[in-house]
């Protein structure tokens, strides 16, 4: 029984193709649903890849009913298709899997919210044997590259940079306030990151009345006048600033002013508007720490560039895995066989000794013993190295072709011929 | 039996300080090798005082090179409260070397499988010795976190783009940890003093050289404390003196003898 897996990703398809090969979980289970005819089937699609895994005897015929499915999703003829789909067969598909589940093949390296995708997907799908070890295997194969590495510790987008910082300074960001200051898109983006944390967006100040009121409305907070912003310095833990304004709208020496009412507890502030609202001299007061654009732009920076080197400790895990997936799939292939030659044998033993049991008939209960354990020993004497071979073969890649070659050469899984019979 | 207990606990401590520098290095796989080689190193060495004790029927740690066994295991008790979190691994990278050295000292120095107890009694060295050196084993783990939180604080204030690379704990948390480890370090240090006190006027003896440093060690950390609780110091005000008053309090230590004169 062989894995395929047909698919498309953003590494292949740009996303007008990718949107009409796009389905919701419960289409992926559908889909899963009716490939599943004779074989194990799979759907995984996110908004950024569609892949189709089937397991079952017949590769080539899974791999065209794959192709056949995905060009009929997406509207257009086999064909045309074919330069955006990868086929991938056996261990390649596996270790294909692996680094999808570990986050190796998206985007961003690492990212966290595709072992959920791969999760969801097998859960849908319709999983046999086969499939269930390798999605189950996957599993453990993206939370072991999570839990080793530091792929998917570092922030991906200035928002999530923010409140990862944030984080460095208050820990759980669970209680702590927020002021955000601008009722512009990127600041309530950051804001929402906050939340998103823990954090409660107490107070939101902006020059337009109006606009602070519905803004402020919406995060459950308190809208206040720009002006009037020093005064709530002292009750908050976090600033997030984003206006329009033409320059510094808090100067140094107000938010100097407020510390000693905040008794040493330390105040992040962020400033992601250009040109920059808050005062760059805030950073040197005690307790005080202040990131702009600039800044997080660069902590993003480093830290793709250091997912990136995690990825490559993260590709020798997924390569571990996905050679301890291809020594059981082959093991699934060899055991059988294992299990049928020595039936077999056991079957001739039995045979030989009920023909002979004329002339044994003579013979007293301990020599018939001695009989029948000579028998048994020559017999496992003669399958033993068969035995450790077909298992060492089971290791490497050649597991299969061996364990076929044992069927035909004894005839496993055949009915015996006369002269065999009892 | 007692050298059975020692060089597995040495080992577990050395491996612990190696696989916390390849942490620093490479974050992963041996942040969790070093913790489980603090918590196997605390174990054996757990048994290994036990041994002790046993063996001698009392208290076998009065000497300095004994009392430095005694207050590596408090350390490392301490520490394993809370450092077995994977933000607080850089911390055993302050606390690990340290630890296994002054076990090689102590045994090097014959502080380990003594044959014979002290020749004072042991409820008296239980809570003298006892509760001093756990005072300066929470002293000790104070300043590491202090020192833990000025290096967060100026990575912070640098504004370093590799912050991530290398996970620490928060500001607030090392901050407040420091704060309650020194708070609760001061009333053992104290209870110790009492009892060597009350020892002193039974005995009629004087204050030695070794007894004045540790009443000066018990001032310090009093101005410590009311900075932090009565002042409301935070930050890095109170992190430079929690560590400062570390380093006066070692460098007393150092200048002076290592065991009481009597």
């Amino acid at each position: 029984m062989t894995v395929v897996l047909v698919g498309t990703s953003h590494h292949h398809a740009p996303v007008e193709v990718r949107e009409r090969v796009a389905l919701d979980l419960e289409g992926a289970a559908a889909l899963a649903a009716e490939l599943a005819d004779g074989c194990e089937a799979v759907c995984l699609s996110t908004c950024n890849r569609t892949e189709l895994y089937l397991a079952g005897d017949d590769a080539a015929a899974l791999e065209h009913r794959a192709v056949r499915v995905l060009a009929a999703l997406g509207g257009a003829d086999e064909a045309r298709l074919a330069p955006v789909l990868y086929r991938l067969h056996g261990a390649s598909a596996a270790l294909h899997a692996f680094r999808v589940a570990a986050g190796l093949d998206s985007m961003v390296p690492g990212e966290g919210e595709i072992l959920g995708q791969v999760r969801a997907a097998y859960e849908a799908g319709r999983p046999g044997p086969v499939l269930d070890r390798l999605f189950r295997q996957a599993l453990y194969a993206g939370k072991k590259v999570r839990a080793e590495t530091a792929i998917s510790e570092s922030p991906t987008s200035v928002a999530s940079a923010a409140a990862a910082l944030a984080e460095q300074v208050f820990g759980e960001l669970r209680g702590r306030s927020v002021l955000l200051i601008g009722a512009g898109h990127t600041g309530r983006v950051a804001a929402r990151n906050l939340a998103k944390r823990g954090a409660t967006i107490t107070a939101v100040a902006n020059r337009a009345g109006e606009r602070a009121d519905s803004v402020a409305r919406a995060f459950g907070a308190r809208a206040v006048a720009l002006e009037d912003v020093t005064a709530v310095l002292d009750a908050v833990d976090v600033v997030v600033s984003s206006t329009s304004a033409p320059g510094v709208i808090l100067p140094a020496d107000r938010v100097a002013a407020a510390l000693p009412a905040r008794k040493g507890l330390p105040l992040f502030l962020i400033d992601i508007a250009v040109p920059r609202d808050l005062d760059p001299a805030i950073h040197g007061l005690d307790g005080c720490y202040l990131y702009d654009i600039d800044d997080l732009e660069s902590v993003v920076a480093e830290s793709l560039a250091g997912r990136r080197e995690e990825a490559v400790r993260a590709e020798a895990i997924v390569a571990q895995e996905a050679e301890r997936f291809a020594a059981w799939h082959a093991a699934r292939d060899v055991v059988p066989a294992i299990a049928l030659l020595r039936e077999r044998a056991e079957e001739i033993r039995a045979g030989e000794l009920a023909r002979a049991e004329t002339g044994l008939e003579r013979l007293s209960d301990s020599e018939r013993r001695v009989v029948e354990s000579v028998t048994a020993a020559i017999v496992n004497k003669l399958l033993h190295l068969p035995t450790v071979r077909l298992k060492e073969a089971a290791a490497g890649t050649d597991g299969g072709a061996y364990a076929d070659a044992v069927r035909h050469l004894f005839g496993l899984g055949e009915q015996p011929e006369d002269g065999e019979r009892s | 039996m007692v050298e059975l207990l020692f060089w597995p606990a040495l080992v577990a401590y050395g491996e612990a300080a190696v696989a916390y520098a390849g942490h620093a290095r490479h974050p992963g796989v041996l942040g969790r090798a070093a913790t489980w080689g603090v918590r196997v190193g605390w174990l054996v060495q757990t048994a290994l005082l036990v041994v002790e004790a046993v063996r001698v029927e009392g208290f076998p740690w009065a000497t300095w090179a004994g009392s430095l066994n005694l207050f590596v295991w408090l350390v490392v008790s301490v520490y394993l409260v809370w450092g077995c979190r994977p933000r607080y691994r850089l911390l055993g990278l302050a606390v690990m070397p340290p630890a296994a050295a002054l076990l090689a000292l102590s045994y090097v120095a014959g502080g380990i499988g003594r044959d014979e107890a002290a020749d004072s009694s042991t409820v008296f060295l239980v809570l003298h010795v006892g509760l001093v050196l756990a005072a300066f084993a929470g002293f000790t783990l104070a300043a590491a976190l202090a020192a833990l939180y000025l290096w967060q604080e100026r990575r912070l204030k640098r504004r370093e783009a590799g912050i991530f690379r290398l996970v620490a704990p928060a500001l607030v948390s090392l901050d407040e940890l420091a704060a309650r480890t020194t708070a609760l370090a001061l009333p053992a240090l104290t209870l110790g003093i009492a009892v060597g006190v009350a020892r002193l006027v039974q005995r009629d003896d004087g204050l030695d050289a070794l007894g004045a440093a540790t009443f000066v060690t018990w001032a310090v950390y009093a101005v410590v404390v009311a900075a932090r609780y009565g002042l409301h110091w935070r930050g890095r005000r109170v992190a430079r003196l929690t560590v400062a008053a570390f380093g006066l309090v070692v460098a007393l230590q150092l200048a002076l003898p290592v065991a009481h004169v009597a």
